[in-house]
């Protein structure tokens, strides 16, 4: 999902640290719709990063899809076909929180855990079964764990297609490092 | 009796509330039955474990379907904030809830109104609440692993997962991330902080750490900051001090390692079985030297 850009749409400017005033965001009802939102963007090529909220529209446990704003029509139009239309579209006016993008792996013998922010996944290198999720806070920690626990990564079901929060968003993040290296 | 609020992750799973028994590896509370996998379920079980064993208290939990899209944490909120002070509670233990500052500042307000005010702790998503919330020295307890402790150093991380890398590189060093927590107001009354060394601690000063024993596999297992917070939740009840309630629930956590051999594929099932017995070896245990350790 993060890794298979197409060609980017939009001047491919897309590591900016700084904020930018051809930057918008893009504000949706809940973070599972983010997810999503960002998967569709990304697979059309638009140069888009997830984010966190500024301060003043933060709830807790959000993201929020940054863009290049002389393309909301388009992205717009984009959404609209996925049927994930935003709520609201804001241009960036501040820096924007960036995501954690440290990954930690620690080789346990038989076992690979991958460490992304505070989430935590391990398996079992013989069959590539997902034997532990770890860490975490927010309620789908327990339903993701119980999804995925026991599957082999061939079979369980993706944490970005369960998750709703910044945890299930780390714990895909993980769940990418742990398929690139693996 | 000691309050448990919390989610269990199934979306059909209804408000309730009420007395909660551990059947084999089930919860049952208000006629249903939970299985005991991680989460709060797990809590629930290590702190009905840990009852058990001290002839114990009346654990009562307030329980919702949640599966993160925030639906039952908010009812839970709702409840809580209208009809908390009802409730004659001693203890009270926030744990996996969707954060929601707003919510929780309704619930704190609900909690002011209790008398006497309970002992306050908070784990998991209601602790990231409480921290966002700037109110985090109304509570006694925060209970994090050293990534979560890197959460509440950053006075700026609303969540784990937007902590700067700058912190995120200084987690070796505990006791400085602990001042740091202290220094921006996000730390608790006493920080129990979960690693490869526990640590407890309080505004002035580190006051106990424990390492032993130690177990690599147990940083993989999902659900053993579960257990520390459970048996804590029964532990700081009794007569002991917070500080001791909290060293004597991370050495026995400690010790469940050591009676389940884990692998990284252990359940934390498994290690809620043992911890009668670990209780037990870590109250046998003199832990005044590794006390020592975490002041020098």
């Amino acid at each position: 999902m993060f890794g298979f850009f197409r060609k980017q749409k939009g001047g491919g400017r897309k590591n900016s640290e700084r904020p930018a005033a051809d930057r918008g965001i893009l504000v949706f009802e809940n973070t599972s719709d983010v997810i999503q939102a960002e998967n569709v963007l990304k697979k059309s090529g638009w140069p888009v990063r997830v984010m966190g909220p500024p301060p003043e529209i933060r709830t807790g446990c959000d993201l929020v899809i940054e863009f290049p704003l002389i393309e909301e029509l388009n992205v717009r139009r984009t959404l609209a076909k996925a049927d994930i239309p935003p709520l609201s579209v804001v241009p960036v006016t501040g820096p924007l929180l960036a995501p954690v993008d440290l990954f930690q792996t620690k080789d346990f013998g038989d076992y690979l855990m991958v460490r992304a922010a505070n989430m935590k996944i391990t398996v079992a290198k013989e069959d590539f079964k997902i034997v532990n999720i770890s860490g975490g806070g927010c309620p789908d920690v327990p339903f993701l764990a119980q999804a995925l626990v026991g599957k082999s990564m061939a079979q369980a079901p993706r944490p970005r297609d369960l998750g709703h929060t910044l945890c299930g968003y780390a714990l895909e993040l993980a769940y990418e490092e742990l398929h690139r290296i693996c | 009796m000691l309050g448990v609020v919390g989610t269990v992750p199934d979306p059909h799973f209804p408000l309730v509330h009420g007395p909660v028994r551990l059947i084999g590896a089930e919860l049952d509370i208000a006629g249903r039955r939970v299985a005991v996998n991680r989460g709060t379920p797990a809590l629930l079980a290590a702190a009905l474990k840990t009852a058990e064993s001290r002839g114990g208290p009346e654990i009562y939990a307030f329980l919702a379907g949640d599966i993160g899209k925030g639906d039952g944490s908010r009812r839970l909120y709702q409840f809580l904030a209208r009809r908390l002070p009802e409730f004659p509670l001693r203890v009270l233990t926030f744990h996996y809830l969707q954060p929601d500052v707003d919510w929780h500042n309704r619930v704190l307000f609900a909690v002011e109104a209790m008398t006497p005010r309970p002992t306050l702790i908070a784990d998991a998503g209601f602790m990231y609440a409480a921290k966002m919330s700037g109110q985090s020295a109304d509570y006694d307890f925060f209970t994090p692993d050293v990534g979560e402790l890197a959460f509440l150093a950053d006075e700026m991380a609303p969540h784990p997962f937007y902590t700067r890398g700058f912190i995120l590189h200084q987690e070796a060093d505990v006791p400085g991330l602990i001042r740091r927590a202290y220094q921006h107001g996000n730390a608790a009354r006493c920080l129990v902080v979960k690693g490869r060394r526990d640590y407890i601690a309080d505004r002035e000063q580190v006051l106990a750490s424990v390492a032993a024993p130690a177990f690599d596999a147990m940083e993989a297992i999902g659900g053993t900051g579960d257990t520390l917070t459970g048996m804590l939740t029964v532990l700081c009840d009794g007569d002991l001090k917070p500080a001791a309630a909290a060293l004597l629930a991370a050495s026995a956590n400690r010790w469940t390692g050591f009676y389940a051999r884990p692998t990284p594929a252990t359940q934390v099932s498994q290690l809620i079985d043992t911890i009668p017995q670990a209780l037990q070896k870590a109250l046998e245990e003199d832990l005044t030297e590794d006390a020592r350790d975490g002041t020098s």
